[in-house]
């Protein structure tokens, strides 16, 4: 789109609406909706203080090691079920019934189980995030160019070489993919189950504004927290493209 | 001038600019095309040969420069001009006979209307018996003839062929060429004919451009004579034949990435 | 084969349901009730009925919430497709909103509307919708420009041209979208049951919970998995039988 003769850049409708934002709360329009400056003051104050950093610690500590459990599990899974056609018949059909499944519906069982704190919220962003990267790493495996593995046997690699030099080079692009929308799945499980476990991290944060109506307050945790789901899932974007560029086009 | 036309041309470009940001793909180019000839637009790639032919097309707009169509100015597609696409451009979702009378429907013409003319250029390029068919179901060649139908469905003056053999193997290719002899003999219309290969312009063409690439200009036109009344299988050895590919080839060799 | 296939099936879902049942047994947890104590749970839900005014309940947000997605999402959709300075404006906010992690805005829809349907019905909306939006304008940016010439070589109207050649080309996505909208609207049921007020299927949940009747807030949970995936499953075998010649057969090989 271009305006005067420039080409826009491609988010910066975005200022057009933080402009109509701060339109609406400088009107007062609705007393749910304050000045978009008003929050970024409101930003500034609570970030330092302590109920925000120890949500933030929480939520950090849950994502990261939720992702991390998603990751480690979820790779090695997926590339068992690439390779070995008994086992991916035998799970296959349960990673897909996970993968669409309102995994929501899991969590108060987790509660049940696991108790309110950080360990049921770990595993529901475990739970969330595994599913597709285990369907990635496993496409990933699938897809790999059987001349490349003739190759490699041709040129006598060890399994070790091989796979080290080349499958996993030729699987990795299709594993980021699925790492980059499981970390996006994660981030939403922290907060779902935080949501519904809601004594720790940003969902008690949630629950302490809203009871007490201090939307700027409210406003300004939600931002950073878009912001932050955001600048994950950018970041790894280009780091998918920047290893994916030798993956042909699917 | 645009009143009556008293020329023998069908199509003339007129002095045509065509520029994409930087890069010159057309630059001053002027050429003629003989009524109820077949002409080809030969060259390398990049040499401007399918703008130009979108541009006489009406689907792209020349940035300065006239084309005349029947003596006429043209400034879009029109009626008189039908346009053959290199990847058929068929509708995936649509049957061989509503693909064929897809031109006929645009224009608003009844239903059992369009489809018996569609029916009678399904014949006419041997596609018989497949109207129900869909697109995934035919090979390549058979795609490519229904686009090559549907543009002779509408019934017009002008016909634009983008490389359209280039899509096939090299069997089915030749076997198109002979076609395509066999419609210019028994259909009164003009065809415009962009390809890049040699031996295919100068068995098919009554007249060819050559078209060399930065900046886009023709070189030379060649009247290869009376080629397509010799058996096909034997031109390819014909000295005079020969000796014209070669020629061309010489002209064009240069400019060949 | 296909015996191999289906038996495999079986196979792994009893090796399941059987780890189910030996887990429940050897007492991992006192809150986790066999698989055969689940299923007969289920089976008192279904046969009392109760099960059956729960989903009736559930399904109210979740169907309307996904009808107004859906027509309003596509509607969007197609306008942000065809339109440049339209996608300008408004994609940006769909693209933000697909990555974040939306749930959060449920407490602020609860202060706002109140703990009624109308809540749920936006929960499901905002959920569903972004993935909606961005597949169908998707679709209709990337329809392919060879066909669109093609239509406008033979004179067709921008009518036409988008009612005969865009929409068509782009419903195989649109499907798509709707499908993985529908699939984020179930999330969105869920979620606004399980937090906002307890009706339907979620109140079964909350309810045994809070008498400690975990078989039936298992079974419970084991009907709305078993549901989702059902429907969801059937959603793709319509989308490959209607559209099963449409992505292979696409132009040139």
């Amino acid at each position: 789109m271009k305006a005067f003769g420039y080409q826009l850049p491609a988010m910066s409708s975005l200022l057009i609406w933080g402009l109509l934002w701060e339109i609406v709360g400088q009107l007062e329009m609705t007393f749910f909706l304050p000045a978009l400056s008003e929050i970024f003051t409101t930003l500034t104050e609570i970030i330092t203080t302590k109920p925000f950093i120890k949500a933030l610690k929480e939520t950090g500590q849950a994502f990261f090691l939720g992702t991390f459990y998603a990751i480690t599990i979820g790779i090695p899974v997926g590339i068992l079920m690439g390779k070995n056609r008994l086992i991916d018949e035998l799970l296959l059909p349960w990673v897909n019934v996970f993968l669409s499944a309102p995994l929501t519906a899991l969590v108060p069982v987790l509660m049940v189980l696991f108790g309110f704190g950080l360990k049921s919220i770990v595993i529901t962003t475990t739970l969330f995030a595994i599913w597709i990267i285990i369907l990635n790493a496993r496409a990933g495996v699938k897809q790999i160019n059987p001349a490349l593995v003739e190759m490699a046997q041709s040129f006598g690699a060890t399994p070790m070489d091989a796979f080290v030099k080349i499958y996993f080079w030729a699987a990795l692009p299709e594993i980021l993919s699925g790492v980059r929308i499981g970390f996006i799945r994660a981030v939403k499980g922290v907060i779902i189950g935080q949501l519904l476990i809601s004594i720790v991290g940003f969902g008690a944060l949630f629950e302490l504004y809203s009871s007490q109506f201090l939307m700027s307050h409210f406003w300004a945790v939600l931002l950073v927290l878009f912001a932050m789901a955001f600048t994950i899932s950018e970041f790894l974007a280009l780091l998918e493209r920047k290893v994916g560029y030798y993956a042909s086009k699917r | 001038m645009n009143a009556i036309s008293t020329s023998t041309n069908a199509v003339e470009v007129r002095n045509v600019f065509k520029n994409y940001g930087e890069v010159e793909a057309l630059q001053d180019l002027s050429l003629e095309f003989p009524l109820g000839q077949l002409t080809s637009l030969l060259g390398p790639s990049g040499c401007g040969k399918t703008t130009l032919l979108k541009i006489i097309a009406g689907l792209l707009p020349a940035d300065s420069g006239e084309i005349l169509v029947g003596g006429e100015t043209v400034t879009g597609p029109g009626p008189d001009r039908a346009f053959v696409f290199q990847d058929f451009a068929l509708l995936p979702w649509a049957s061989v006979i509503r693909n064929v009378a897809f031109g006929l429907e645009l224009r608003n013409v009844a239903k059992s209307e369009r489809e018996a003319i569609a029916e009678k250029y399904i014949a006419d390029v041997g596609l018989s018996g497949f109207e129900q068919k869909f697109p995934h179901q035919l090979s390549g060649g058979m795609r490519q003839r229904v686009g090559l139908a549907r543009a002779l469905s509408v019934d017009a003056q002008v016909l634009l062929m983008d490389e359209p053999f280039s899509a096939v193997d090299e069997q089915t290719r030749r076997k198109f060429q002979e076609d395509l002899l066999d419609l210019v003999k028994h259909e009164n219309k003009t065809f415009l004919f962009v390809t890049h290969s040699i031996e295919e312009a100068v068995y098919v063409s009554d007249q060819i451009a050559l078209l060399l690439p930065r900046p886009s200009r023709v070189s030379e036109i060649i009247r290869p004579g009376g080629f397509r009344d010799k058996d096909i299988n034997s031109i390819r050895r014909d000295s005079e034949y020969l000796d014209i590919v070669d020629k061309i080839w010489d002209s064009l060799r240069t400019y060949v990435e | 084969m296909r015996h191999r296939a289906l038996s495999l099936k079986i196979l792994s879902s009893v090796l399941i349901f059987g780890a189910w049942e030996v887990a429940g047994r050897a007492g991992v947890s006192f809150a986790f009730p066999t698989f055969l104590e689940s299923m007969a749970a289920l089976w008192s839900l279904t046969i009392e009925g109760t099960i059956f005014t729960a989903y009736a309940e559930t399904l109210k947000p979740l169907i309307v919430g996904v009808l107004i997605s859906a027509f309003l999402g596509i509607g969007l959709g197609i306008w942000i497709g065809l339109s440049s300075k339209f996608d300008w404006l408004v994609s940006p906010i769909f693209i933000v909103m697909q990555s974040a992690p939306l749930a959060a805005l449920i407490p602020l829809l609860i202060m706002v509307y109140g703990i009624g349907l109308t809540s749920k019905v936006f929960v499901v909306c905002i959920m569903a919708m972004p993935v909606i939006v961005l597949n169908t304008s998707g679709a209709v940016r990337n329809t392919s420009v060879s066909i669109i010439e093609m239509g406008q070589s033979f004179l067709g109207s921008r009518r036409d041209i988008i009612f005969k050649i865009i929409m068509p080309s782009a419903s195989p996505i649109i499907f798509v979208g709707l499908r993985l909208g529908i699939s984020a609207g179930f999330i969105g049921a869920i979620l606004s049951e399980l937090k906002i007020t307890p009706t339907g299927v979620g109140d079964i949940i909350s309810y045994s919970r809070s008498i400690a009747d975990y078989p039936s807030m298992y079974a419970a949970i084991f009907s709305i998995i078993l549901l989702a995936v059902l429907f969801l499953n059937v959603l793709e075998r319509i989308e490959v039988m209607v559209f099963k010649g449409i992505n292979k057969g696409l132009v040139s090989d």
